[in-house]
């Protein structure tokens, strides 16, 4: 028998409160194995692990066992300690009897009675932990950021200082993203793409930044340190290699569909760049609207091209490469209004989005920054704001706020009133929520700007001839609102990218019911997702103003950085292991391995006399995450959870239910 | 394709014309209506205002006897659509509002027959692409102002077939049938239903503002689902009219009427001679009749 060492923790009042310990401790000194038990006030303190220490030392202690809180707080400190003592760090059991107990019972009976059941099951657990090694797996210092807006430029930008090779994905022919389409920002109503641009050539000009845009993340393998992703970088039918971007080719171009980047305002050429500042300044012909790809005729812009670059001929290109870490930083999209037929259903022309005020705005919008509305053109004299919409709303929109409406509506007020001197606005609101450096204040200003918010949802909007009627309520009147308007815009709530559920299992990490992407810890590990190696940064992860989107995208960098300081990294050696002489290849457990860490292999042994040759399964340590899926799947018994192996739940199960 | 039918109260009573449309359409349809032996009245629109097992308990009666039938129903009238279909939705997500009501009844109700409105049955089940080849007339571009009301698609999470802020089931009957549905913003607006009897000034409002925004539209008449909705509209609305000072003269239909029309049928199979206001200047106009 191993000799067994106890410690029980007081946790103050927290366990000792509701479990008595002198009991407990009497209990345990009666379990077979154990020769040595003591008690501590708080055993994680310096004082309480030097007990450890001491324990381990002078009674020659082979396994230790703590009663304490749960070990997602304080396993790691305590196997630093046993580590610290001569032992091997996995000849360490908790039993959590905080969380497991104490804290969710009242009567000190019972809950004494559990605290011994659960220390005997540790005990009997301990008694078959084995010695087991860290394994070390090389980084490959090389990271992948994907998306291109302002938290996936931030993160690349702080990556790549920081010494390392980073390439930038992004799906569109330029990067800049959502904040490249805003005309100012809040509070402080800089131009938005001023201090953007900066970064965006930042990027194209670092010598450790690949950036690969109108591309596409295809497909990612491997783990922490080591993934092969696979890119596929669209056919732009222009060399870029050749191409100066002197803008002939756009100029000359003399077919025009819809702008996507104006969301349908305005037009754009066939061949194009999406916006003046775009980088990289190289345009993209557009297959689907082409009519030289539609008809074989045309090739205007070969013709007029200076250098040669139009390439007719270009295909997709797969990409293949290793990186040590991802920043995911795909964005987010608008909510559709055509949801809401009280408010027209998205079928009227001057009922418009938020976004769409920021095209109409911005001086190299559709309008040239003229504020006139999409119908006729006309100036609007009144205009509408209505905020929540799609947010807040759980029947037909989401039930999160989506933090930014509230501020870029007070923008949008503060912006008319400049440029359409008396115009009337009015911000119909359910609640203003201004939390951020300065952004009381700049509420505040639009109102002393003139625009009067009215606390009430709108019930309908519908036209009357030539302009818009807003019903509402104005809830702090108490009465029935009507306002005739010559424009609405609806402050459209935040979404994740419609195609986010997809890319999460391309990448193998958890999205929420609304396919935000998952962070490890909502407070802790902000910036983690639960798969290691990989980051989040900026609205993917929920919605978020720039200011928040930047620390973020800092925060992930920061992360990677870390990682690659290291040559190699530890791997938690609780995974899954294959006895091979009694597995019969079956790989029943290869599909059900949620990480794709189980492969077959054949090997070769030496069966009564003769060499044959049989197929087993193997296990990824870098991929295996240690859930222990493959251990229930397996018939023969064969795939075994190391820490948590069939003896020791065994052990456990027989412990519990003496 | 059949169905068991619940006419209620008052498609015997003030819409008559709207049972009778609704038999005559579904002949020419061939869709099967068989009327529920001994049906009750559905408890609105007091019941619900007073008592709510008495509101689950008087539709149930009925609809025990469509779940004998092995049926499900379709019921015209827009409140006893929204009763019945309340009821069954009560009984297949509460157990226990399940056990009162088969203890008050004192029979077996399992709420296995669904309930349907009107116009779902013939727009969505029956379906467009079925009434296309049966159509004999077209109305000719004719102005529609399809009302809806407040029952027929309220509350959404009960009755379930159309959008709650802007129904478009009775606009896609119209199109097909050659009218032009306007786009209006009062189709869900409240015609003031009940209060026709106890306050009938408050209706006269109402009407005024639903008229009113239908004229605005352009519309040359108004089609409607419901009794309630067809009588304030139009009984009322010479007193609207008068209290107003406004004047619109708009005829207000069942949507089975417009559509019988369209199928052929005499004005005097589908009732048109019992409405107030002159539902027959329109159709002359057109030559649909």
């Amino acid at each position: 028998m191993k000799r067994i060492g106890v410690f029980l923790c007081h946790c103050g009042s927290n366990i000792a409160g509701t479990v008595d310990i002198d009991r407990l401790q009497e209990a345990v000194r009666k379990m077979p194995g154990v020769v040595y038990v003591e008690q501590n006030k708080y055993t994680c303190s310096e004082p309480g692990q030097e007990q450890i220490r001491k324990g381990i030392k002078e009674h020659r202690l082979e396994r230790v066992v703590v009663a304490a809180c749960s070990p997602r707080m304080h396993e790691n400190t305590f196997r630093r300690t046993v580590e610290s003592a001569g032992l091997n760090p996995y000849l360490l059991e908790i039993a959590n009897v905080r969380e497991h107990c104490s804290w969710v019972h009242r009567d000190r009976e019972e809950a004494t009675a559990k605290a011994i059941d659960l220390v005997r099951r540790a005990v009997a657990k301990v008694v078959f932990n084995r010695p087991l090694q860290k394994a070390r797996i090389p980084v490959e210092k090389r990271a992948l950021v994907i998306g291109g807006g302002i938290a996936g430029i931030q993160a690349a930008l702080d990556i790549a200082d920081a010494g390392h090779e980073v390439w930038l994905v992004e799906k569109e022919p330029s990067i800049g993203g959502r904040m490249a389409q805003l005309d100012k920002t809040f509070p402080t109503l800089d131009c938005s793409l001023c201090i953007l641009t900066p970064k965006m050539v930042d990027v194209a000009q670092h010598p450790n930044i690949r950036l690969l845009t109108y591309s596409l993340v295809e497909n990612v393998s491997g783990y922490v340190g080591n993934f092969q992703v696979t890119i596929r970088k669209r056919a732009r039918s222009v060399d870029e290699a050749k191409c100066t971007g002197c803008g002939t080719c756009w100029a000359k171009c003399p077919h025009k569909v819809p702008s996507e980047f104006d969301l349908g305002l305005g037009q754009r050429k066939v061949i194009y760049v999406p916006f003046p500042q775009a980088v990289p300044n190289k345009p993209v012909i557009d297959r689907e609207h082409c009519v030289y790809f539609k008809t074989g005729k045309c090739r205007v812009c070969e013709r007029f091209c200076p250098t040669g670059a139009i390439d007719f001929t270009q295909e997709d290109e797969l990409i293949t490469e290793r990186f040590g870490a991802i920043v995911v930083a795909t964005g987010f999209d608008l909510f559709d209004h055509s949801r809401y037929g009280e408010y027209g259903a998205g079928r009227d022309p001057d009922i418009i989005s938020g976004l769409h005020f920021e095209r109409l705005v911005n001086a190299s919008g559709p309008t040239e920054g003229k504020i006139r509305r999409p119908s006729d053109g006309k100036v609007p004299r009144s205009v509408v704001f209505v905020t929540c919409v799609g947010s807040r709303d759980d029947h037909k929109g989401v039930s999160y706020c989506s933090r930014v409406c509230c501020m870029y509506t007070a923008k949008h007020a503060i912006l008319l009133s400049e440029k359409v001197p008396g115009c009337r606005s009015y911000v119909f609101y359910m609640d203003m929520r201004t939390p951020g450096k300065g952004y009381e204040e700049f509420y505040k200003r639009s109102q002393e700007m003139g625009t009067r918010y009215v606390r009430g949802r709108v019930a309908r909007i519908f036209r009357e001839g030539d302009h818009l009627v807003v019903q509402g309520e104005d809830t702090l009147l108490g009465r029935k609102v009507v306002v005739e308007a010559d424009m609405v815009v609806l402050a459209t709530g935040i979404t994740p990218r419609r195609d986010a559920g997809e890319l999460a299992r391309t990448l193998g990490i958890s999205y929420d019911q609304y396919a935000f992407f998952n962070e490890a810890h909502p407070k802790l590990r902000p910036v983690e997702t639960n798969t290691a190696g990989i980051y989040l940064a900026g609205a993917c992860q929920g919605p978020k103003d720039i200011p928040d989107a930047v620390a973020q995208a800092s925060g992930a960098a920061a992360k990677v950085t870390a990682m690659f300081s290291k040559d190699t990294l530890t791997a938690d050696p609780l995974i899954a292991t294959v006895n091979e002489a009694i597995c019969s290849g079956c790989m029943w457990c290869k599909p059900i391995c949620p990480y794709r860490a189980i492969d077959e292999k054949i090997i070769t042994e030496r069966v009564r006399g003769r060499t044959v040759s049989r197929r087993v399964a193997t296990v990824n340590a870098g991929l295996c995450q240690g859930c222990g899926a493959c251990t229930v799947a397996c018939r023969d018994g064969a795939m075994n959870l190391l820490g948590f192996s069939n003896e020791q739940v065994l052990a456990e199960v027989e412990a519990l239910c003496r | 394709m059949k169905y068991a039918y619940f006419p209620g109260c008052s498609l015997s009573g003030t819409a008559r014309e709207y049972d009778r449309s609704t038999r005559a359409v579904a002949r020419a349809l061939g869709l099967d209506l068989e009327e529920i032996p001994d049906w009750s009245c559905c408890g609105a629109t007091s019941a619900h205002a007073t008592d709510k097992l008495l509101s689950l308990a008087l539709p149930a009666r009925s609809l025990a006897r469509a779940d004998r039938m092995g049926l499900d129903v379709v019921a015209p009238c827009a409140a006893c659509f929204n009763r019945l279909r309340t009821t069954v939705h009560a009984v297949r997500s509460d157990a226990r509002v399940a056990d009162e009501i088969r203890e008050v009844l004192g029979e077996e109700y399992g709420a296995r027959s669904q309930v349907y409105a009107l116009p779902d049955v013939i727009v969505n089940r029956y379906g467009l692409d079925n009434i296309a080849p049966r159509l004999k007339k077209s109305l000719g571009g004719m102005k529609v102002a399809c009302y809806y009301g407040c029952l027929l698609v309220r509350p959404s999470a009960i009755t379930a077939f159309d959008d709650p802020e802007d129904p478009q089931t009775l606009d896609r009957l119209v199109r097909a049938l050659g009218g032009e549905p306007v786009v209006w913003p009062a189709k869900t607006e409240c015609c003031g239903a009940s209060l026709s009897i106890t306050r009938t000034r408050v209706v006269w409002q109402l009407a005024a503002q639903i008229l009113t925004a239908a004229q605005k539209a352009g519309a040359e008449a108004i089609v409607v689902a419901c009794p309630f909705c067809q009588s304030n509209l139009d009984m009322r609305q010479v007193q609207a009219q008068k209290w107003s000072g406004r004047r619109w003269n708009i005829p207000v239909y069942y949507f089975t009427q417009l559509l019988g029309v369209a199928l052929g049928l005499s004005p005097g199979e589908l009732g048109l001679e019992s409405h107030f206001v002159d539902p027959l200047g329109v159709l002359r106009q057109k030559a649909l009749v």
